[in-house]
């Protein structure tokens, strides 16, 4: 059912003049700027909440630890957060803090949520994952209880903080690309595009092309994530070498 | 806005079905039933798999390949699918979009429930594997009386996080024409209904709730206390691998 | 009885775990395997009940080829302990000592009976029963290893280490009992340990591995004492050799010496009379000694009576016809050089001086000697 065109004649202005699958990027270079922004939203989407999230995260998931009566109910919460549907999330954040049912900032306002949700659980474990005998040397040499926490704890922590954002990150990359059924601006709206023009035949292009972005994108952040985490821990590599 | 909601969640015509639109308890149960049957079946081929794979320790790419699978777009796939599936069956029931729907909710219930199932058959303390063989147990005695009841804890915290995940892209199915809670969402939208967009969040989320808390529930009864370590306090011994197993099961709640 | 036939486990890679063992684990007694890492001891014992496979000769069970009978079916009739019991964490401490006996087919409530007295047979409280193993101590959950060996009541016990991940305190209690238990039961034991003194302790005949899986010396724990075969038994037995040897040799004819006494709670003037060198013997009323009064002490002490925080109570006191290295160790440690010398029940019987042990081991090495 598809034309088999050589790329060449694809690349001519021609827009839809394949719905072949493999079509997607002449599609991509037809819609050049539409989809480049829908690209560098959707980045910034998917990893602004994130940082945020972190940034949040880490004093909550600490103070969890520092007051083990702290521990139970923010598990508790952040459980029931991450709970919650990302949709019904995106829908919910509005009426809540009385913004426009449409607004943009729902996106990610609660992205932004889940991550808090995600990563206070990660950094209380990571934290946890420090031997007691580790921490108990640091204040012992005379670190005061913040710097040991950034000097010492907190790299020690680093391998399950990283698992733990690769989660967020790659979670985030699906999430945002639900936020585009509802209008937001992003990849999304690719998928809707190609359903919108499926009928009465497939039209691939655009479904793929947000695929192959997604995929892209997720990949992308992993790996960056991997290699961060890497470099900032030496000492396993080290370890690993012997 | 929240007094709309709550006045659109509360209007008992909203939960019949009238002649022009179909009320929650319709939606709901069809929610359920997308939900239901993509569990089961994920369950039907996850279980068994991750289990022979974290017993045999063979095919441990399978279990890899499968978390691979997290990292594509839900939307995408369920459109991808719907598009190519739906044309066979125009023209009859809902069907030609039950199946790629389900088929999308299987591939994304899997791989919580195949890579859970297989890290707690790994887990299994090799102690007690050892001891288990050790004692005449057949390798099946093994799998069954040992291996699996120890692994309840992670196994029911996969199926909980495919759960949650079925029931969450259930919404994102009312986008093709399908019932489901999504239904008021996107219906909501498409009219600038925004009480009853919103309304069909919440009742989204509440569902997710109730069905976590259901299997939080289950999962409490079936997994034998000496793992859970709920004991009561006169009868607890020692605090270090209680404390352990405690946190173990709170791993779980995610 | 076990009988190593010839046996060896050789790696695809060369490494040469067990080589050519033949050895006899005679039946009702306690065979120990021990030698440093890597010597094959823990292979070898693997190798009895099939959880791991001989590359060469033959294991026989009493006259069974162990190669002939289904692993599953052969392991159910062997008794096995491991070092951190692997105790099953979903069930309770009476339904992982019923195991074998459930999966031989026995009903789970006569095999509970059952269980219970075996839980008292190895000191474990009836309370116990209905706990989960993560309630337990390190010390209680090796108990109820032992008890889940034993349920089916198996001729044959494989130990791999049972007591070694224990604290010191705990482990010679274990020890203790065990060797209490195996007097009762009499089963056919191999017992596996890295460790020297528990060796000599519990076997009644210790193999000796060396590493690459040779055999260096099959002897009783006296014999490898007396007799090491070798620079490395020598080495691996350790210093101490005379000395520890004497614990093996009955002290048969000591020259026991009248102690004079006095009870306690008598008035302090009755003891610094009978007192002969500046020391009496204190005693209860049921001729139990509680320790030494020095009247140096007792001349400053408050009280007129002898209480039992003035006694010295540093003394070991050894069994009359016990071993000589209890008797020597008595006399060592009292602070009047006269060893105490009880009945079985712990009545004084009177005292031995060091000299005259001495002299006692001097005349036996002698007529060794003639």
């Amino acid at each position: 059912m598809s034309n088999t065109l050589p790329m060449t004649t694809l690349l001519a202005d021609t827009s839809s003049s394949s719905s072949s699958p493999w079509y997607f990027w002449g599609y991509f270079l037809d819609h050049r700027s539409d989809d480049l922004r829908w690209l560098w939203d959707h980045t910034w989407l998917s990893i602004v909440p994130v940082v945020i999230g972190l940034v949040i995260a880490l004093p909550l998931g600490w103070l969890a630890r520092r007051y083990p009566w702290l521990y139970p109910p923010t598990i508790t919460i952040s459980g029931l957060l991450y709970t919650i549907p990302s949709i019904a999330l995106f829908v919910l954040v509005p009426p809540l803090l009385g913004l426009d049912p449409l607004t943009p900032l729902q996106v990610p306002i609660a992205l932004t949520v889940y991550s808090v949700a995600l990563l206070v659980r990660v950094v209380a474990d990571g934290l946890d994952s420090v031997p007691v005998d580790v921490t108990q040397a640091a204040t012992a040499i005379g670190y005061g209880r913040v710097r040991r926490l950034f000097a010492v704890e907190l790299p020690i922590a680093l391998p399950v903080l990283t698992a733990g954002l690769r989660v967020a990150t790659v979670s985030n990359v699906s999430m945002v690309a639900i936020a585009g059924t509802i209008g937001q601006a992003n990849l999304g709206q690719l998928f809707i595009l190609g359903y919108q023009l499926s009928s009465p035949t497939p039209y691939y292009p655009p479904i793929v092309l947000g695929i192959v972005f997604c995929v892209l994108l997720a990949l992308v952040f992993d790996l960056l994530l991997v290699a961060g985490g890497r470099a900032l821990t030496p000492w396993r590599r080290a370890v690993a070498a012997r | 806005m929240i007094g709309d909601v709550f006045t659109w969640l509360t209007d008992s015509s909203h939960w019949r079905d009238t002649a022009y639109d179909t009320g929650i308890w319709t939606q709901l149960s069809a929610h359920l039933r997308f939900s239901l049957i993509a569990l089961v079946i994920a369950a039907v081929i996850a279980l068994p798999l991750g289990l022979f794979i974290g017993h045999t320790g063979k095919g441990t790419a399978l279990v890899t390949g499968a978390n691979s699978l997290r990292a594509l777009p839900t939307v995408g796939i369920l459109v991808l699918l719907t598009v190519i599936i739906s044309p066979h069956f125009f023209g009859r029931t809902d069907i030609g979009f039950v199946i790629p729907t389900e088929i999308t909710l299987v591939l994304l219930a899997i791989p919580p429930i195949l890579s859970n199932t297989y890290a707690g058959v790994q887990n299994v303390d090799p102690a007690v594997r050892d001891a288990a063989r050790g004692m005449g147990m057949t390798d099946s005695e093994v799998l069954r009386q040992v291996e699996l009841p120890c692994s309840l804890p992670l196994i029911f915290s996969g199926v909980r996080s495919a759960t949650l995940q079925v029931i969450a892209t259930a919404t994102i199915a009312s986008l093709v024409p399908l019932g489901g809670l999504g239904r008021f969402i996107y219906d909501g939208l498409a009219q600038q209904d925004f009480p009853q967009m919103i309304g069909g969040g919440v009742l989204v989320a509440v569902l997710a709730l109730l069905a976590d808390l259901l299997l939080a529930g289950v999962q409490r009864f079936a997994v034998s206390r000496g793992i859970s370590g709920r004991f009561s306090k006169k009868t607890s011994y020692s605090t270090g691998p209680v404390e352990a197993a405690e946190i173990q099961a709170e791993a779980s709640t995610v | 009885m076990i009988k190593f036939d010839d046996v060896t486990k050789k790696y695809p890679d060369g490494t040469v775990a067990v080589d050519a063992l033949s050895l006899v684990a005679p039946s009702g007694q306690i065979t120990v395997f021990v030698g440093p890492s890597g010597c094959g001891k823990t292979t070898s014992l693997r190798m009895i009940n099939r959880m791991i496979e001989p590359t060469g000769g033959t294991i026989w069970l009493d006259d069974q080829d162990t190669r002939q009978v289904a692993p599953a079916t052969l392991r159910r009739g062997i008794g096995y302990v491991i070092q951190h019991a692997g105790l099953f964490p979903h069930r309770t401490i009476i339904d992982n000592i019923i195991t074998v006996p459930t999966l031989l087919g026995q009903s789970k409530k006569q095999a509970r009976l059952r269980a219970m007295e075996l839980m008292e047979r190895v000191g474990l409280e009836a309370r116990f029963a209905t706990r989960y193993p993560a309630q337990l101590s390190g010390g209680q959950q090796q108990r109820v290893g032992v008890a889940r060996a034993l349920a089916a009541d198996p001729p044959v016990m494989l130990m791999d280490e049972p007591f070694s991940a224990v604290d010191p305190v705990v482990r010679e209690q274990l020890q203790q009992e065990f060797l209490r238990l195996q007097s009762e039961l009499g089963k056919t034991i191999v017992f596996v340990t890295h460790d020297i003194d528990e060796a000599i302790k519990l076997g009644d005949q210790v193999a000796v591995l060396q590493v690459g899986g040779h055999l260096a010396q099959l002897a009783t724990p006296a014999e490898l004492l007396s007799n090491p075969v070798n620079d490395f038994v020598a080495g691996f037995v350790g210093r101490d050799r005379g000395y520890r040897a004497l614990g093996f040799e009955t002290a048969g004819n000591l020259p026991v010496s009248e102690e004079p006494t006095v009870i306690i709670g008598s008035p302090l003037a009755v003891a610094n009379a009978a007192a002969s060198d500046g020391w009496i013997l204190v005693v209860d009323d049921d001729r139990r000694p509680q320790g030494w009064l020095s009247t140096g002490d007792s001349r400053s002490a408050s009280a007129d009576q002898v209480m039992p925080d003035m006694l010295h109570r540093g003394g070991t006191v050894a069994e009359l016809g016990g071993t000589f290295r209890a008797a020597l160790d008595a006399a060592l440690s009292s602070p009047t050089g006269r060893g105490v010398l009880v009945d079985e029940v712990g009545r004084l019987v009177g005292t031995v001086r060091a000299s005259e042990v001495v002299s006692q081991l001097d005349t036996r090495a002698g007529a060794a000697s003639r």
